[in-house]
């Protein structure tokens, strides 16, 4: 087991593989927590559905289908920024709108689109084992950005995220935050579409956080175990889908939610002990 | 009342205010002008527009018309010079964040994004929840605390910043007893330096700590005393159920006729 381990990382793509995990599990760690603690979690859904559309026009115009992704992400989550502040939409309506119109647009140019389409299944499941060196770089830069911009504004995002309307009386500046952020979740949410894919890109920004909040009711130590949690349940996932065969995400979401199972179940018998 | 009537620095001018959301106006043409000193009372039916007013009055919401004017000593240093405690419920009681957290997120402002919180007003911070019984708590998350608990985190939240206003809204909601009559007492202390806006329901308790009353009911009336009456509630055609607590005297229990 331990022979195959280490021929396992002696593999360029593994060990790529094994970066993009650990650099998932960073962003998805920092930025989940902030939307799960924001309960923006059905938000961040409707960016990453609409993010598809712009995967449909990548394969239809013949550009990279994540750079059509990236324009879809960061426009859909600005898109919903502004129009949940002004229109008369019910918030919740309109983002499954969104949602919709994403996926409709996708399915549209991917359908016009003459031939087969390659790596469709890669963009709706994530493929780790094949992620590439400039998706590695795009990963890494977003990854500095993310870390730094909580470091340095740790306090603020803190402050906004628990009570904006407060933070709106001491004159701080929430929209512009507010923008940053949601472009932030945007980014987080289409770069990992290459690792686990836009059906499952959620749960690597939810589960890990909902394994943290069974030990933890605190925004930083929240981000410290998320990251940990999620990049275990990653590796973990990397290896058994190598070993079997079968899809990275999947064998990652499941990982994941078995580390919750076993983390739950020992709080809960933890509790029945101590009555 | 002689307080009253000696140094009256005004601190925030409201000048036929007009304020609401897209077409449906909550507040029409209402005037006011907080004094340093003030400590009134905001009463009024459900809807009539006292959350309104706050929001009004802290920049929330723009006006439609008319003005909310801030005199000097309102907007000069670092600090923003109000400090608000919202309503409970507007708080999320599952977000991951400390007591001294909150407390702390008082002090940011448009000059403290990046720099340090200055040593003194941490200090200050940490005095204050000494004096609010929250010191001992000060690292548990906010779920694991009671409503009152809440609240004080809350109140210290709202002073940290050494505001020239406090403006409350419905504090005594979720609370219990102990806290609210401490609460009180607490504001009338608190009173002899800064002034105070305080909204609630509950008239019979707010009428002996309140100097005057303004009656919001899509418009204002002011009444610069602190009883309330049938005859005052008539007039202004402010139609609320006045509750007593104990051993008040100038509470009248009022019956709707509606």
């Amino acid at each position: 087991m331990m022979e195959n381990l280490l021929s396992l990382l002696s593999m360029s793509f593994f060990r790529n593989a094994l970066l993009a995990s650990l650099l998932a599990s960073i962003t998805c760690g920092i930025i989940g927590t902030y939307i799960v603690s924001r309960r923006i979690v059905f938000i961040s859904g409707g960016i990453t559905h609409a993010s598809f559309g712009g995967i449909g026009m990548g394969y239809y115009f013949g550009f990279d289908p994540i750079l059509g992704a990236v324009l879809f992400g960061i426009f859909s989550a600005l898109g919903i920024e502004f129009f949940t502040r002004k229109a008369d939409l019910r918030e919740d309506s309109a983002i499954a709108m969104l949602w919709a119109l994403g996926m409709a647009m996708g399915i549209i140019f991917i359908f016009l689109t003459p031939g087969y389409a390659p790596n469709l299944m890669s963009y709706l499941f994530g493929n780790i084992l094949t992620v590439s060196l400039t998706d590695l770089v795009f990963l890494i830069s977003l990854t500095i950005g993310i870390v730094a911009f909580f470091i340095v504004f740790y306090r603020m995002i803190l402050f906004i995220s628990f009570d904006e309307e407060y933070a709106l009386t001491n004159n701080t500046p929430v929209r512009l935050f507010n923008m940053i952020l949601i472009c932030l979740v945007a980014l987080t949410i289409v770069l990992n579409i290459r690792v686990v894919g836009i059906i499952l890109v959620m749960s690597l920004l939810t589960i890990p956080q909902a394994i943290s909040n069974l030990f933890t009711r605190y925004f930083h130590k929240m981000i410290y175990l998320s990251i940990v949690f999620g990049f275990v349940g990653s590796f973990a996932g990397l290896i058994f889908s190598y070993i079997y065969d079968i899809p990275s995400g999947a064998a990652i979401i499941f990982a994941l939610v078995l580390m919750y199972g076993i983390a739950k179940i020992y709080f809960v018998t933890r509790k029945a002990m101590a009555k | 009342m002689l307080q009253n009537l000696t140094y009256l620095v005004p601190l925030i001018d409201i000048r036929h205010l007009t304020v609401g959301y897209d077409d449906n106006i909550i507040l029409t043409d209402v005037s006011l002008t907080i004094h340093d000193s003030d400590f009134i009372g905001v009463i009024g039916p459900n809807g009539g527009g006292k959350t309104t007013l706050l929001k009004a009055i802290l920049g929330l919401l723009k006006p439609l018309h008319g003005e909310v004017i801030f005199h000097d000593c309102m907007t000069g240093g670092n600090h923003h010079r109000i400090g608000y405690l919202p309503q409970i419920n507007n708080i999320d009681r599952k977000f991951p964040i400390s007591v001294s957290e909150v407390v702390k997120s008082g002090l940011m402002s448009k000059k403290h994004i990046i720099k340090k919180y200055a040593k003194k007003d941490l200090e200050f911070a940490g005095e204050l929840m000494q004096q609010m019984g929250i010191y001992e708590i000060r690292n548990k998350a906010i779920g694991e605390l009671s409503g009152g608990q809440i609240q004080r985190a809350l109140l210290c939240r709202a002073l940290v910043n050494q505001p020239k206003l406090l403006v409350l809204d419905e504090p005594n909601t979720y609370v219990d007893n102990r806290f609210e009559k401490e609460l009180y007492e607490k504001l009338r202390r608190l009173n002899e330096h800064i002034a105070i806006l305080l909204v609630s329901h509950d008239l019979g308790t707010i009428s002996t700590y309140v100097k005057s009353i303004a009656c919001v009911n899509h418009s204002l009336h002011y009444h610069p005393g602190n009883k309330i009456t049938p005859e005052l509630m008539e007039a202004y055609e402010c139609p609320i159920q006045i509750i007593t607590h104990g051993k008040i005297p100038h509470t009248v229990l009022h019956q709707h006729e509606q």
